[in-house]
């Protein structure tokens, strides 16, 4: 890569950048914000539930707190969810709305942060009051009060209202532009929701017509195994959506914060389209342990999540490349030596480097949890939550803390409050990781069981005796890193400087230039691409439905927690 | 488009990775034998105790060197708590349950299937050596859940 590095590399794509609306910031600001409150109220039970893997209860502290599983109901809620979709709903249309010069919609723009107030304050109440502890997979047929499941699905629609303000500012641009390829982190950026709001299809179906009516007494019965299947068709593919808003800033920002250039436009476009073909026909490798599929349809699946790992390595060498540039134009020499010259102490970019970095291991745990036959062994144990912090828990939770590290400023127009906090916060969350998942990953391979309320468990074996100690050290130190985070966010709001923030968005050049014509300029069709996904979709669950419905209604509700 | 030579490079291993981990998985299921459950039956949840085999949960001798492990799962506790089975024998789990949804993991095997509500679970296992094995609740089922298992012993 080095031929393409110039001593001082011009990064800066549109010098004039336009003035964002206030209204808009302020939209945008309390969305993102709604994310960061939600994380930080979901580490204190994540807190508790690291420690009893390693034997110490601390629930009696938790004064409104009924039993463990209603903490993890919340912590499962929280964190993986809230967080997640608030930082999206208010990041992509931002860079949307950049990327285009364009303004978004007013009314959109709070329709979803009320949509989305709406639907915690449902959740909250079923959780808060201990009526909807059936953890965020809510399996029937364990039955939550019907605010649960009505909130989550506000929640969703407050993801398909930030879509539609996308889709409406690329739909004013390209009038205006008929001859123009739409501009690269538009582009990604709406395709990893349209991604989300055709994977959010099943999981729609299931809350309306299945869980609700249920959950109200207007039907008497469920059927488990097909509710359990269209969480798990959206399932999936939720975690490309918390991920690929990562992505976006990861391919479009960070070589920028890094020093270097996004390395190929059509190369970018590809893999966030083949995300959008292969996240969402993978649900069943959840499933391999359940009975009721065919041995059959889950190796179909089996291939396809293998699949949808090839656009993850093409990320890992561009992303990597556009490092390469960032130090080497920083002074980097030799095969590695670019490693220590990138800018390590703007915590922005330290965050999402780490990110990547643990990104490494949960990539490797994937495959194993993909594994056709392999996944008996790990299926339900601790490895599972092992693998999932190092993707979700660290590479997509480490980028969006990273990325607050600019955006909370260019929102505010406040100048970021303890760089050095900041940075501490990076390091100590992602050593924690780290350590967390190394005791989760070996106790799980030991048959430890996750989701289990170890501290006061009936069974116990010394074999996971080292692996939830692990678990125990690393989750602490998870907790004091986002709690770093919660303070350095909320004095950068409160306490902030005026007037010293960022005016613009961190955004890259592209080294290799999209193509006026041929077929790569076919990636911005994404009505087509959905087509060609739906059919993809039709293949691999197709079958399934066919020889399964019509429901199976057998069973009653339980509330049993 | 344009394609680095390095990229095209990492792609093309990647790649062949993935194929090679692919062919791993058909050989453990063709030629090892190594099945993932499958369809086997569906039940009424609320009749399991008047269905066989289920009205009849245990350990039966279904031939020489085969037995019939039939269990239910309940919140919380397994039917029946203890298992009593030889050495080497061919074991056919069959499970379900007729509340939850629950686990039934034996530690440091690949016993691994869920009870789903409806469905009848079915897994075989031979096991080589004599011992004590934990059995596990590892699905979430309730304010109990982490009360509930069982021992398999092997004689």
């Amino acid at each position: 890569m080095a031929e393409h590095v110039a001593a001082s590399t011009p990064i800066v794509a549109d010098p004039a950048p336009p003035v964002f609306p206030e209204t808009q910031r302020r939209a945008l600001r309390w969305t993102l914000y709604v994310g960061y409150a939600a994380l930080t109220a979901g580490i204190f039970h994540g807190l508790a539930q690291a420690l009893s893997y390693a034997g110490i209860d601390i629930l009696a502290y938790f004064p409104a707190l009924r039993s463990y599983y209603q903490g993890l109901t919340a912590h499962g809620v929280a964190n993986a969810i809230i967080f997640t979709f608030s930082f999206a709903n208010a990041f992509l249309p931002l860079m949307v709305a950049r990327a285009l010069s364009r303004r978004l919609d007013d009314r959109l723009l709070w329709a979803g942060f009320g949509t989305l107030i709406l639907g915690n304050l449902l959740v909250i109440y079923a959780v808060v009051t201990n009526q909807a502890s059936v953890l965020y997979t809510s399996y029937a047929p364990l039955q939550a009060h019907w605010t649960y499941y009505v909130g989550l699905v506000l929640v969703v629609i407050s993801t398909w209202l930030a879509l539609l303000n996308m889709l409406l500012a690329w739909r004013g641009w390209k009038r205006e532009h008929p001859d123009v390829r739409m501009p690269l982190l538009a582009h990604i950026s709406i395709v990893s929701y349209v991604m989300w709001f055709l994977a959010s299809l099943p999981i729609a179906v299931e809350f309306l017509f299945f869980l609700i009516p249920w959950s109200l007494g207007w039907v008497e019965r469920t059927d488990p195994l097909l509710t359990r299947t269209l969480f798990w068709f959206t399932g999936h593919a939720i975690v490309y959506a918390w991920l690929l808003p990562a992505y976006v800033s990861w391919y479009a920002l960070v070589p920028r914060q890094a020093g270097g250039k996004i390395i190929s436009d059509s190369l970018t476009r590809l893999v966030f389209i083949l995300f959008l073909l292969l996240s969402i026909p993978t649900g069943f490798h959840h499933q391999y342990t359940d009975p009721g599929i065919h041995e059959g349809f889950k190796f179909v699946h089996a291939i396809l999540t293998f699949g949808v790992f090839f656009p993850s390595l093409i990320t890992a060498f561009s992303v990597m490349a556009s490092l390469e540039m960032g130090g080497r134009a920083h002074g980097g020499r030799g095969l590695l030596g670019w490693i220590p010259k990138l800018p390590w102490g703007d915590p922005s970019l330290s965050a999402q480097l780490l990110a990547m970095i643990t990104f490494v291991f949960g990539g490797i745990t994937g495959l194993i949890n993909a594994s056709f036959t392999m996944n008996q062994v790990i299926h339900n144990t601790t490895w599972v939550p092992g693998h999932f912090h190092m993707t979700v828990g660290s590479a997509v939770a480490l980028t969006f803390m990273g990325v607050a590290y600019w955006m909370v400023p260019y929102l505010t127009g406040k100048r970021l409050w303890g760089r050095k906090t900041a940075l501490a916060s990076n390091w100590i969350y992602t050593i924690g990781v780290l350590i967390f998942a190394r005791g989760m990953s070996s106790a799980g391979l030991e048959g430890m069981p996750r989701r289990t309320f170890l501290a006061q468990s009936a069974y116990n074996d010394p074999d996971w005796l080292v692996g939830g100690i692990l678990t125990g050290i690393g989750g602490t130190l998870m907790f004091a890193g986002i709690a770093l985070f919660f303070v350095v966010v909320a004095m950068t709001i409160w306490k902030g400087r005026a007037g010293e923030a960022p005016t613009d968005i961190p955004w890259s050049e592209t080294l290799i230039e999209p193509a006026r014509d041929g077929w790569t300029a076919r990636l911005d069709r994404i009505g087509f691409w959905v087509i060609v996904a739906i059919l993809l979709i039709l293949i691999a669950y197709g079958p399934f439905f066919a020889s399964y419905l019509p429901p199976n209604f057998v069973s009653p509700g339980f509330r049993i927690y | 488009m344009n394609v680095h030579t390095y990229e095209r490079a990492f792609l093309t291993l990647g790649g062949v990775l993935l194929v090679l981990c692919m062919a791993a998985l058909v050989y453990a299921t063709v030629a090892m034998g190594i099945h993932l459950p499958g369809r086997s039956g569906e039940i009424d949840p609320l009749q399991v105790f008047s269905t066989p085999p289920f009205d009849n949960p245990g350990v039966h001798q279904t031939g020489p060197d085969r037995y019939d492990v039939v269990i239910i799962g309940q919140a919380w506790r397994f039917h029946p708590e203890e298992i009593r089975v030889p050495a080497g024998a061919e074991l056919h789990f069959i499970g379900t349950t007729f509340d939850v949804i629950h686990g039934f993991h034996i530690e440091g095997t690949r016993v691994n299937v869920m009870l789903i509500p409806g469905q009848v679970s079915r897994q075989t296992y031979r096991f080589r050596e004599p011992g004590e094995y934990l059995i596990i609740c590892h699905e979430y089922c309730g304010a109990g859940h982490h009360n509930m298992y069982g021992k398999i012993i092997v004689e």
